[in-house]
């Protein structure tokens, strides 16, 4: 039965269920349950199907949102997934992880007078692909001829994948070269399970290789070849490098070397990828802090508080320069982090972790900020407030305030241009300095979002596509979307 | 991938040869790699000794110290690593010094073995120290042999070569005036901080190789970082050799010592077979 724009508009937002705060925070197991059938139609039906689509245009993928609602709608999960793939190979993790409400929800109409109204995209985009994945409906895609040119794919993250499944589909051989011993990047070693199952990021590669990629695993490049390794002896045509984030920034303050003073990093890499969460069943070493201090005010900060507060932690303080608005972590997940009983310092930050004679933290000196002017990108200017300190005792500190680029392979491509912090300079189609060379995501941007490495990658995969067919007509057919 | 191709048993030393022909293609001395022997192992960092291109062989000497390297000790030739990364790190420097002398102790007896080989092609006058606490405790000696102009030992009961260690070789030579142009030390901590305090009088050029914790091997957690004169550098991607002169010991062995406590209850729980705390259970 048609529902009336008017009848649509009367349905008010559906949440999600979750597990309760004081069960969740002694768990690794996902908040959210995610919808049942009957709450994703209703949410669909929410959706006004508007002409315009602004929340497409809110996409770095551009998934035909208002199309895949509409078949959530007629309870056609399967389709409405199939629907989302043929832009966004990764819905099931998209729905966990992209930040909706500054993306396409925030273009939503319904949420023009409330934020908090706009259509639940993300929730949909979420349920459809987990329906897929757990009724066994995910098609192997139909693999087309190969075109008999060979690309090479460095890093199997959010990027990675999305170049690898694109170019799969036009008839390429892909490699991918991944340097830890399981695929996903950010998504196995940074974003914890209770954010997004690994089972889910397990599904997503296995299903890339049905299509016919492969996955060469423990395989670092810059060092096991270089990316002219690949042209000359391994004989790929073209090399997309999508390396990912880079290495740790350490605040440069007295104690910084002290034993329990971990990046953000380290801490999640040893919880997500390693499974020390899970130690002594698998074998490597995590200290269970019992006062936990974050610094930073990211996403990856919100991971490491709430991973520090499954682990067993008494209490764990995020501790940020600036004002709780100008947090860089995503609303809900600062959210869910007050809710598991994390403390915030805002306008605070350390001047000294101080350890005892072991070399063990002991506690942190902390100094107080207030807002000032206004700087150039608008945000009010944090400024140290003269001679107001703080300190408290803690027995780790977890670092979580960016990082710099990984120069293991700008290094050994000397003809491949950086900028001056070491990124590596791309056109808008991700074309390199260096011939059929691409790159994308955070090796090129600095730390940003999965959905953007994965818009960049497909924008890349498509420049490699243009290139390669413009100069080999006979062989290529440029049969792009 | 990885299969076991051969193994021996050095006391507390496991020889393991292993199947990887792309790392045997690009591997050069100094460099190391991350195994792991089944997937619930750490990624346990392991200079490679030797390598064959041809073969696709690497000969890597595990020293057994704790539950990953207890259980990787534990596999038979035929069985394979569940990972092999590398090569890792910066190569070692190879160029024409002149007299150059290597100490290698525990694993570095084999470690100090491609870094010998490749001064000696270099032209260099090659002197390689070895330590051990008995005589039978040493190992890869036909191979360094053939790539020294000499080699001595040194060993706690005084049953071959010095009564000692490399360090007390080391300063005998430098006293009766021995000219050394560059050294290179591999082993455990102490006995690199020892041997780059015997050279730091007579102003030899001394690299050591640092064997931090470490995780991912590519410079993206830190967990590695070392203090060489006053600035924090990744062992992982700015090493593993560093100026032996510039080390802080102090912080380097109070790092090494983070996580003692839990590999003494896995490793007791494991030799036990008792089960121990999980976390979260308060």
């Amino acid at each position: 039965m048609e529902l009336t724009a008017k009848e649509r508009m009367k349905i008010g937002r559906h949440g999600m269920a979750e597990q309760p705060p004081d069960l969740r925070n002694r768990n690794f197991q996902e908040v959210p349950y995610g919808y049942t059938p009957e709450e994703a139609v209703a949410e669909a039906q929410r959706c006004l199907s508007c002409k315009e689509m602004p929340c497409v245009s809110g996409c770095p993928v551009e998934v035909p949102i208002p199309e895949f609602i509409a078949l959530v709608a007629e309870r056609k999960f399967a389709e409405a997934a199939k629907l989302i793939k043929t832009k966004n190979v990764l819905p099931a993790v998209c729905g966990r992880v992209c930040p909706q409400e500054t993306q396409c929800e925030e273009k939503c109409v319904r949420g023009k007078k409330d934020a908090r109204q706009a259509v639940a995209i993300g929730n949909l985009e979420r349920f459809v692909a987990d329906y897929e994945r757990q009724n066994n409906l995910i098609e192997v895609p139909q693999i087309p001829d190969r075109n008999g040119f060979k690309v090479a794919v460095i890093g199997s993250g959010p990027s990675g994948l999305t170049v690898a499944g694109d170019l799969v589909q036009l008839g390429y051989e892909v490699t991918i070269y991944e340097a830890f011993h399981l695929g996903g990047g950010v998504l196995v070693y940074g974003i914890p399970e209770f954010r997004l199952p690994k089972k889910i990021v397990e599904a997503e590669i296995q299903a890339l290789g049905h299509s016919g990629v492969t996955i060469r695993y423990n395989s670092v490049i810059g060092r096991l070849y270089s990316i002219d390794d690949l042209f000359t002896i391994l004989g790929f045509n073209a090399v997309y490098v999508g390396v990912g984030a880079g290495l740790p920034i350490f605040l440069d303050i007295p104690g910084k070397n002290l034993n329990g003073v971990f990046s953000a990093n380290e801490y999640l890499t040893r919880s997500n990828l390693m499974k020390s969460y899970l130690f002594p069943g698998y074998k490597t070493p995590m200290i269970a802090g019992k006062k936990v201090a974050v610094l930073g005010g990211g996403n990856v900060a919100m991971d490491s508080a709430r991973t520090a507060i499954r682990l067993g932690a008494e209490k764990v303080t995020v501790v940020y320069r600036r004002a709780r608005e100008q947090m860089p972590a995503r609303a809900a997940e600062v959210h869910h982090a007050e809710e598991e009983k994390i403390e915030f310092r805002l306008l605070s930050s350390p001047v000294e972790i101080y350890g005892n004679e072991d070399g063990w933290v002991t506690g942190m000196k902390c100094q107080r900020y207030e807002l000032g002017e206004p700087d150039e990108s608008g945000r009010q200017r944090p400024v140290p407030v003269e001679g107001s300190f703080f300190e408290f005792e803690c027995d780790q500190v977890l670092m979580s305030i960016g990082g710099q680029a990984n120069p293991l392979i700008t290094k050994t491509t000397p003809d491949m241009k950086v900028n001056k912090w070491g990124y590596i300079e791309v056109d808008d189609w991700g074309r390199t300095s260096k011939r059929y060379v691409y790159a994308g995501g955070d090796i090129v941007t600095g730390s940003a979002t999965v959905i953007s490495a994965m818009g960049a990658g497909r924008r890349a995969a498509k420049a490699l596509h243009e290139d390669l067919a413009k100069e080999n007509a006979e062989t290529v057919t440029p049969n792009w979307w | 991938m990885y299969e076991l191709m051969e193994k021996a048993e050095i006391f507390n030393v496991h020889k393991m040869v292993v199947s990887a022909p792309d790392i045997a293609r690009s591997l050069k001395p100094g460099q190391f790699v991350i195994v792991m022997g089944d997937e619930y192992s750490e990624r346990i960092p392991l200079t490679v000794s030797d390598w064959d291109a041809d073969t696709g062989a690497i000969t890597l000497y595990v020293l057994e110290l704790g539950i990953s390297t207890l259980e990787l000790g534990r596999m038979n030739v035929g069985d394979s690593l569940y990972a092999v990364t590398g090569p890792l790190g910066i190569p070692s420097e190879i160029k024409h010094y002149g007299t150059v002398a290597l100490g290698g102790g525990c694993y570095g007896i084999g470690g100090i073995y491609p870094i010998a080989r490749a001064c000696k092609q270099a032209g260099n006058t090659v002197i390689s120290i070895i330590e051990a606490r008995y005589s039978s405790m040493f190992y890869h000696e036909k191979e360094l042999h053939a790539v020294s102009d000499q080699v001595l030992h040194a060993t706690s009961d005084g049953s071959r070569g010095k009564r000692g260690k490399v360090e007390d070789v080391i300063t005998e030579m430098l006293e009766n005036g021995v000219k050394i142009d560059q050294a290179f030390f591999m082993g455990c901590t102490q006995m690199l901080e020892r041997c780059s305090e015997a050279t730091r009088p007579y102003a030899i050029p001394t690299k050591v190789a640092l064997n931090s914790i470490m995780l991912d091997g590519t410079g993206m957690c830190g967990a590695c970082r070392v203090s060489i004169g006053g600035e924090t550098k990744f062992a992982c991607v700015d090493g593993p050799e560093f100026d032996g002169h510039k080390v802080d010991w102090k912080e380097l062995n109070q790092r090494k010592s983070a996580y003692a406590e839990q590999e003494a209850i896995v490793y007791q729980a494991y030799c036990q077979g008792s089960e121990v705390p999980k976390f979260g259970s308060a």
